[in-house]
């Protein structure tokens, strides 16, 4: 019970405390504003350049991977954060399950995450004419949510980074353009490099794409399932990776005194 | 000659303070080259390699407009963050002089990411690099950064009484990257988008220099790059004198 309560609770309340200086006119140009005008871009981009037979290659591609405005920004700064207003201290002095204090800030920001990537849905159905078979809505939400809950693990790797290091910022801002290049949000993997599929392979965001797209296609979850437990597995690991790595720098933070310095 | 000066003191300090900034290596190199190479696949993708210049040019060109755009928006921002606000404020100089430097560092050294960009796509994309107007081509990319430079000036001179520049700088990125039609034609876009370019100097600067390296009119849009960097002086100067004293009266200038 403690477990659940530090997990759900426990992460409400830090993002409360982390995210207190969001207001409208900061959420609305950053979250909602940018996605929107992404979305347009690339797929006009994607028309000049023809790298895809319709808008909805774009339209998909962009839509799910704007929930890294959230996932990545947003969890790299519900991690690192702590030590920026100095309270890592205190956090890791508790005696609270590290695993439920670690993934607990992950909830809101995947629940931001996903009101991004609709918002983007909603552009590309309001503004490009994306329009996705009303029966496969279910579905898709499905695989948005698989999708930013990956994206968000992904995201507390970065933020693992804030816990030593200053340029956390730097790390979050090149994951987000890298993903736009390697995870086939515009691309087409047919004509990427293959160490270049490789990576993107590796990476959250692929494999729930290629799914989004064949489900707003009219194709159904059966369809898409090795891709979902792709995804699903890519998921585990980097939440995984992200907790050791986790432990490992609160250990050697210990060790050398550095958890609060910069 | 003193302001001219303390510009060409000021534009070389910034410049080197911006080049071994983290943050300016990502606007004016790492980013633009990512995007360049996503413009480069997406064409290979769609079978037009012959535009592969079309879209090192459009993306060296996105990369000075974010440089612009978070450095000359951010620009007050960070001088609040750092408590110098109130000192250039201070200084004997007219504030435009103070802050004319900046903004045009920004945008100077955000034409690292058209070498870079250029660069990029020479090395790996073999993208011909057989300029039609080589000397215009000099004369243009100078002529594109300083529009855009003074086009920072009035958005830093429009932020002053906007605390929250940052999360309009991040709104702003996109759309002037559509409207001005960096990557892709503005004939694409609805009509109405078009007259909106005019107003915009990436605009010109982006047909000065593609007319340049590709051919075209060259004269025309390096023009308007001009009557657009006069037209956004003069408005910088009154937005600055009016909402640097409404600042100062509200005592408001050093809060964040």
């Amino acid at each position: 019970m403690s477990f659940l309560r530090i997990f759900f609770v426990g992460g409400l309340i830090s993002y409360r405390a982390l995210f207190n200086w969001i207001r409208p006119w900061i959420y609305i140009p950053t979250m909602l504003g940018a996605p929107l005008f992404q979305i347009v871009f690339f797929t006009y981009l994607g028309r000049y350049s023809q790298a895809a037979d319709d808008d909805a290659f774009f339209i998909v591609g962009n839509a799910v991977q704007v929930c890294g405005m959230s996932c990545v920004y947003g969890m790299t700064m519900a991690v690192a954060n702590e030590r920026w207003f100095g309270t890592l201290g205190p956090l890791l002095a508790s005696p609270a399950n590290r695993v439920a204090v670690f993934l607990g800030r992950g909830v809101p920001v995947f629940a931001n995450g996903l009101l991004v990537s609709a918002f983007g849905f909603a552009v590309g159905a309001v503004l490009l004419g994306f329009r996705p078979p009303l029966h496969s809505l279910p579905a898709l939400l499905l695989v948005v949510s698989l999708t930013t809950v990956s994206c968000t693990t992904f995201g507390m790797v970065l933020g693992c980074i804030g816990l030593r290091s200053k340029d956390f910022f730097f790390a979050a801002n090149l994951a987000y353009f890298l993903m736009l290049l390697f995870c086939g949000v515009n691309i087409p993997f047919s004509v990427l490099p293959g160490w270049m599929s490789a990576i993107g392979h590796c990476l959250p965001l692929t494999h729930g794409i290629e799914a989004a797209r064949e489900i707003a296609g009219g194709g159904d979850l059966a369809d898409v399932s090795g891709l979902l437990w792709t995804e699903l597995g890519i998921a585990v690991a980097y939440a995984a990776a992200g907790y050791l790595f986790f432990r490992l720098l609160e250990t050697a933070s210990r060790r050398s005194a550095v958890l609060d310095a910069f | 000659m003193r302001y001219l000066r303390l510009i060409a003191v000021g534009v070389s300090f910034r410049v080197r303070e911006f080049t071994v900034s983290r943050w300016f290596l990502l606007m004016c190199l790492l980013q633009p080259v990512i995007f360049a190479t996503i413009a480069f696949y997406m064409f290979k993708a769609g079978g037009r390699p012959g535009t592969l210049l079309y879209a090192a040019l459009g993306a060296g060109m996105m990369g000075i407009w974010s440089s612009t755009l978070f450095g000359s928006g951010g620009a007050l921002q960070w001088n609040r963050w750092q408590g110098t606000l109130e000192l250039l404020v201070a200084a004997p100089p007219p504030f435009i002089v103070v802050l004319l430097p900046l903004t045009i560092a920004t945008s100077i050294t955000g034409a690292y990411s058209l070498l870079a960009t250029v660069f990029w796509g020479r090395v790996f994309f073999d993208v011909p690099l057989h300029l039609v107007h080589p000397a215009l081509f000099l004369l243009a990319v100078p002529a594109a950064v300083l529009s855009l430079g003074l086009m920072g000036l009035l958005m830093a001179s429009s932020f002053i009484l906007y605390r929250h520049a940052n999360a309009l700088s991040n709104l702003l990125e996109y759309p002037v990257w559509v409207a001005t039609g960096l990557l892709f034609p503005l004939a694409l876009l609805p009509g109405w988008v078009a007259p909106i370019s005019w107003l915009l100097a990436p605009r010109w600067g982006i047909d000065a220099i593609r007319h340049s390296a590709l051919g075209g009119s060259v004269w025309f849009p390096i023009a308007m790059c001009a009557l657009t960097g006069a037209v956004y002086l003069g408005l910088a100067a009154v937005f600055l004198r009016v909402f640097e004293r409404a600042a100062r009266a509200r005592a408001t200038l050093a809060l964040t």
